[in-house]
Order: structure tokens, then C-alpha cells, then sequence
């Protein structure tokens, strides 16, 4: 199996991960494009390690998902509490700085 | 002698079929129109994701993916949606001039970067992780052995992130009281104003209908002159369209009443 086959995959969920980013504007699905990002990167890490026999990859791997954790339950927590008083999830409707 | 069929192994299989797969449930992610669908779509790229990990001998990070992101942290997310309602779908207006095309124009570019620049970079063979992890027993033990020696600070930094995440989303989402709390007098002199003012019902909304085969809470209530009353249905379930017609609640019952008058002849009277 040609290990280069498992970088091309997760360049393409990375850049997936981008293009939902960049293009929806509910606050929630452009966190999941985070998610998404963070996992491809985790792809290649594993990836790696399996390639050059050496674990620190894994350990890599098992770090970005605690950050992931700590990151998703605080940006969550952010995101209801700009819908509490905003009354909106999208990204366009936070644009207090701009005016 | 060379074999007529060239030997797929278990991690080849495993390859071209669940890359595919997380590849559209990655493009679902994005593309689907409800932040529920959305959500479903990437937790089955996550387990997708674990299965990979498992055939590169990770089987450590294939149980805590799925543990961790799908059971934990897309579930978190699944309960977020459901606060910041289902119902808010994304809406089509574009706020900058081709701000579409734009993207896609710039992620293609991105791909075509990534694939090209990284896509190849590996020129020999996977060394494979057995070598690294035979003298500890096993792959966990291996990376308990990493976590306990080389980066033990590192796991230590780790647990006052998470204690620091937990106490940031609890003050986060605590909500402050603005108002002061309704209590039951000011209800009742709210009420009492609102009647004054226009007139509107004094007493509860009306409960949910109860039907001869169902009484379940999206049942609307009928009003005395067989109009269906708004009150009668949640909102939410109104916007999520889990209203049921009236005139289909009504049907069987109308139809077993004119059975039963036909069958009893003209002279006993109509039933209803």
C-alpha cells in the first residue's frame, strides 16, 4: 500500500475542510469545518508514524484531540452565548466592529 | 509461480473503500443544508477515520477517535444544534459579491498546492510500528511509555487545559439574569394588562387534540366550528413542519360513523 495514498486523502479532507469554512456561515457547521481540518492533519500524523516506524506521531495525534476537546467546548460555549443574545448563529450577524 | 489476482490485503480493501466514503461524507458535511445533516455526515467521516487508523497499527487512536470525537465531541455538538434550534438553516444570500466562486476558486488552488507539493513526498516503504513497539508489549504500552517518560510535562500540561476548558465553557454559558424573574402576581397582572389592552385569552393555551386514534402533542385542537386552532401546537413543531392536518385526523373517524349509520338503515338517524 502506497503510503502517499493516505496523504492525498487527507489533503483533500483538509482542503473540504476549507472550502466549508470559507463557505457557510452558520457558526456551528464552520466548527465542524475545524473539526474536519484537525482530523485530516491527525490522518497524516498517524500516517507518518506507520511510515518511519516512530510513535510520536501517535503522540501527536492524541494531543490534537485533547486541544480538539478543550477547543470545541469552549467555542461551543462562545457560540450559544452569542446566540443568547444575539438570537442568530451565523457569522454575518456578529458585525459589531464593522460599523 | 506469481498469482493471477495481484493479493489485496486487508488495509488496501479497507483504503479504497472507506476513503471514498470520507471523502463524501466530508463533501455532506459541507454541503448539507440542516446543521443536524451536517453534523451525522461528519461524525460517519469520524468513524471512517478510526477504521484507517486501525489498518496503519494505531489501534489506540482508532478507539479514542471514536470515543473522543464521535462519542464526545460530535455529540457535544449535536447538543448545541439542538439549543441554537434546528430549524436555523443556513441562508443562501451572498453578503460579499462572488464570495463563492471565490472560495472554490481558492480551495481548488489549495488542493492542487497540497496534492502536488506533499502528495508524493514519501519515497520509500512503510517501515511499519512493530519494531517500535515489541519492546514494550503492545501499542499502548509503547505510548504509556512515551506519555510517562519523554512528554510526561506535556500530558501534565494537558489535564490544566481540559480543567481550564471545563471552567471556561461553565462561565461562558452561564447565563446572567438581566430581568428580573417573572413571578406568578406579575404574570397575572401581565395577563390581566394584555386582556385590557386587546383583549387576548385570559386562561392557558388551549392543549393539544384529542382525536378518536390520536392524541399525540402535534395534534392541533379543533375550535368549536371545526377550525383548527394556532395555539393549540407548539411553535417549534409548527417550524419544523410536525404538524398534522386536521381533516386526515378527522377522516377514518368520519368514514367509520357514515359506515356504521349506512349499515344501521336510514330510519335509526345519522350518528353524528
Amino acid at each position: 500500500m502506497n503510503p502517499n495514498y493516505y496523504l492525498v486523502l487527507s489533503v483533500i479532507l483538509f482542503t473540504i475542510g476549507v472550502l466549508g469554512f470559507l463557505l457557510r456561515r452558520n457558526a456551528i457547521v464552520a466548527f465542524m469545518s475545524i473539526e474536519l481540518m484537525l482530523n485530516a492533519t491527525n490522518l497524516a500524523m498517524v500516517n507518518f508514524s506507520h511510515v518511519h516506524g516512530n510513535l510520536d506521531g501517535q503522540v501527536g495525534t492524541l494531543m490534537v484531540m485533547v486541544v480538539a476537546a478543550a477547543e470545541v467546548v469552549v467555542g461551543l460555549a462562545i457560540i450559544v452565548t452569542i446566540f443568547r443574545t444575539r438570537r442568530s448563529a451565523s457569522v454575518d450577524d456578529a458585525n459589531l466592529l464593522k460599523y | 509461480m506469481t498469482p493471477l489476482i495481484p493479493m489485496a490485503t486487508a488495509s488496501v480493501v479497507a483504503f479504497w473503500v472507506l476513503a471514498p466514503l470520507a471523502v463524501l461524507l466530508a463533501l455532506g458535511m459541507v454541503l448539507a443544508r440542516k446543521p443536524v445533516h451536517s453534523a451525522l455526515s461528519l461524525a460517519g467521516m469520524m468513524i471512517c477515520l478510526a477504521i484507517l487508523y486501525a489498518t496503519l497499527q494505531a489501534p489506540l487512536l482508532f478507539v479514542v477517535q471514536i470515543i473522543v470525537y464521535t462519542g464526545a465531541i460530535m455529540m457535544l455538538f449535536l447538543f448545541v444544534v439542538m439549543l441554537v434550534g434546528v430549524g436555523s438553516s443556513d441562508s443562501t444570500i451572498e453578503t460579499i459579491k462572488g464570495h463563492r466562486v471565490a472560495a472554490v476558486i481558492a480551495v481548488l488552488g489549495l488542493l492542487g498546492l497540497l496534492a502536488f507539493t506533499v502528495g508524493g513526498t514519501i519515497q520509500r516503504a512503510p517501515v511499519g510500528l512493530d519494531g517500535a513497539t515489541a519492546p514494550f508489549g503492545g501499542n499502548v504500552q509503547a505510548l504509556a511509555d512515551l506519555f510517562f517518560g519523554r512528554y510526561v510535562f506535556l500530558f501534565l500540561a494537558t489535564s490544566g487545559l481540559l480543567i481550564i476548558g471545563a471552567v471556561g465553557a461553565m462561565v461562558l454559558a452561564h447565563g446572567e439574569r438581566i430581568v428580573p424573574k417573572l413571578g406568578q402576581r406579575e404574570t397575572a397582572a401581565r395577563r390581566l394588562q394584555a386582556y385590557a389592552n386587546d383583549g387576548s385569552h385570559l386562561g392557558p393555551l388551549p392543549a393539544s387534540g384529542v382525536f378518536a386514534r390520536h392524541n399525540a402533542i402535534q395534534t392541533p385542537a379543533l375550535l368549536p366550528d371545526g377550525s383548527v386552532s394556532e395555539l393549540s401546537v407548539s411553535k417549534t413543531l409548527a417550524e419544523r413542519g410536525a404538524f398534522v392536518d386536521a381533516d386526515e385526523l378527522r377522516a377514518p373517524t368520519r368514514e367509520a360513523f357514515r359506515a356504521i349509520s349506512e349499515a344501521r338503515g336510514h330510519d335509526a338517524g345519522e350518528l353524528e
